[in-house]
């Protein structure tokens, strides 16, 4: 994997700072901290969709019989 | 000449009729055969002629039948028919009257197909609860499918525009033949044994039960089932339903449809994270505030802002009333100042000494008090005469009243 964390991850944090701001009971100081991740977290996770291009992989034997992964164009 | 009576044809037919549409097996049969002469109607019924090595049957098959067929009927093609044998009376013939037909060859297949589904169903291979769900965010996909042709063209053209995000592993294989099931089988493996994607889509274009035969494959359906990583079936159209579709995770009615289910477009990703984002600006509103609100519940805010308000109120108001004070008794001592001033030049005129320097004078009598009256002294006793500026001592020598 290139990302250092995978879209998933992000939107997964992201996901549970929403959780932990929703709840109204986090002390004031925290809840900044979490609402600046959180606007960092947006940024990457729509970077991560912009940016991306589809990778496409054929996978085949070579003469050792083994699996490679060979990139393809489309 | 022997005593046989002599029938009419008609009679005779009607006779033969009744012997052939009477006979219990004949009345429901099932029977194989090669079609030729076939002869479609544009009413919609069916004419066509049923034949073997030695023999022919000439058959029908009306509208109402032949209109639930699922492939269209060809002379030379083998088929298995179900059917009644009656007899046509003006012809002086019979034939069989056609109610089902299903390709043969395909008998075999068709009946090894409905086994296997009743053999998996009853090991649980089918149950609801056996089935994965897919992951939300599929890094890596992984499809095990022909490496040419439309399937694997349209699952990759729908994936790119739908979100170009996912890495996508091809593993090439035949989709049909004898060798199909055991590349299918291998891909499959493959990919749970490295685990290098997050989901499997396995499948191919459409095709006769022949071509789809390899995802109807007792191996395959058993890869499917084992595999710890969600598998999506993808095979032919619609309203081809193979075992793979029974004991896969999801089954996708074309590759297509696999394609767009996979995962969710680019868009709802958006809508997804503008929906966190949207939530966490507002939690934290919501949060300050709700701070604000609790003080308030308290009372403290409001408390500290009236005493505080109270205070410099009063500070103010005192601050008035002192001035005031201050103004009114400045006034007040100025007032009572003209009217001692005043008073005291009034009284200054009234006082005896005053009246002594108008040319009054005070007696004193023996005890030292003023006398007021002649009664009150005697001849020749001494008394004391106070005049303005001084004393004198006497000794009265006659007294007289008014």
């Amino acid at each position: 994997m290139e990302d250092k964390k995978t879209f998933e991850q992000s939107i997964m944090e992201l996901a549970e700072i929403v959780r932990k701001l929703d709840n109204g009971q986090t002390p004031l100081d925290e809840a900044m901290e979490l609402f600046e991740k959180g606007v960092r977290l947006t940024k990457e996770c729509n970077n991560m969709l912009d940016e991306a291009e589809q990778k496409i992989n054929i996978l085949l034997k070579n003469s050792d019989g083994e699996v490679v992964a060979e990139k393809m164009s489309q | 000449m022997n005593n046989q009576s002599t029938f009419t044809i008609t009679q005779i037919n009607k006779y033969i009729k009744n012997l052939i549409e009477t006979d219990r097996l004949l009345g429901n049969i099932w029977l194989k055969g090669e079609i030729s002469n076939f002869k479609p109607h544009t009413s919609g019924h069916m004419y066509l002629t049923l034949k073997d090595e030695g023999s022919v049957l000439q058959a029908v098959m009306f509208k109402s039948a032949a209109s639930s067929l699922t492939f269209k009927p060809q002379n030379g093609m083998k088929v298995i028919v179900k059917c009644n044998i009656r007899v046509y009376e003006p012809m002086g013939g019979y034939q069989a009257y056609i109610s089902e037909m299903s390709q043969d060859g395909l008998g075999d297949l068709h009946i090894a197909y409905e086994m296997l589904k009743q053999k998996l169903s009853a090991e649980g291979l089918f149950d609801n609860y056996r089935k994965k769900p897919l992951p939300h965010f599929p890094e890596r996909i992984g499809i095990v499918t022909s490496p040419t042709g439309a399937a694997i063209k349209d699952m990759l053209n729908i994936l790119n525009r739908r979100c170009k995000y996912p890495e996508i592993f091809i593993y090439p294989v035949l989709v049909q033949g004898p060798d199909a099931p055991s590349q299918i089988i291998e891909g499959i493996e493959y990919f749970n044994k490295t685990s290098s994607v997050d989901v499997i889509i396995t499948g191919r274009g459409g095709g006769s039960i022949e071509d789809l035969w390899a995802f109807n494959d007792e191996g395959v359906a058993r890869c499917i089932a084992a595999s710890s990583i969600p598998v999506i079936s993808a095979v032919g159209h619609e309203i081809d339903f193979t075992i793979a579709d029974f004991v896969a995770d999801l089954r996708a009615a074309t590759p297509s449809e696999a394609a767009e289910r996979v995962i969710s477009s680019t868009e709802e990703f958006k809508t997804r994270i503008k929906n966190a984002q949207d939530k966490i600006y507002q939690g934290l509103k919501d949060n300050a505030s709700s701070k604000r609100m609790m003080l308030e519940q308290l009372g403290i805010e409001r408390v500290f802002t009236s005493v505080k308000n109270g205070i410099d109120d009063k500070k103010i108001k005192i601050d008035d009333m002192f001035d005031k004070i201050k103004r009114n008794m400045d006034v007040l001592m100025e007032r009572k100042n003209q009217q001692l001033k005043m008073s005291a030049s009034g009284l200054n005129n009234l006082s005896p000494l005053a009246v002594l320097g108008r040319g009054y004078s005070i007696t004193f009598g023996k005890k030292g008090k003023a006398v007021v009256s002649v009664t009150e002294i005697k001849k020749g006793e001494n008394i004391t005469i106070k005049l303005s500026d001084g004393v004198a001592g006497a000794k009265i020598e006659t007294i007289s009243e008014n």
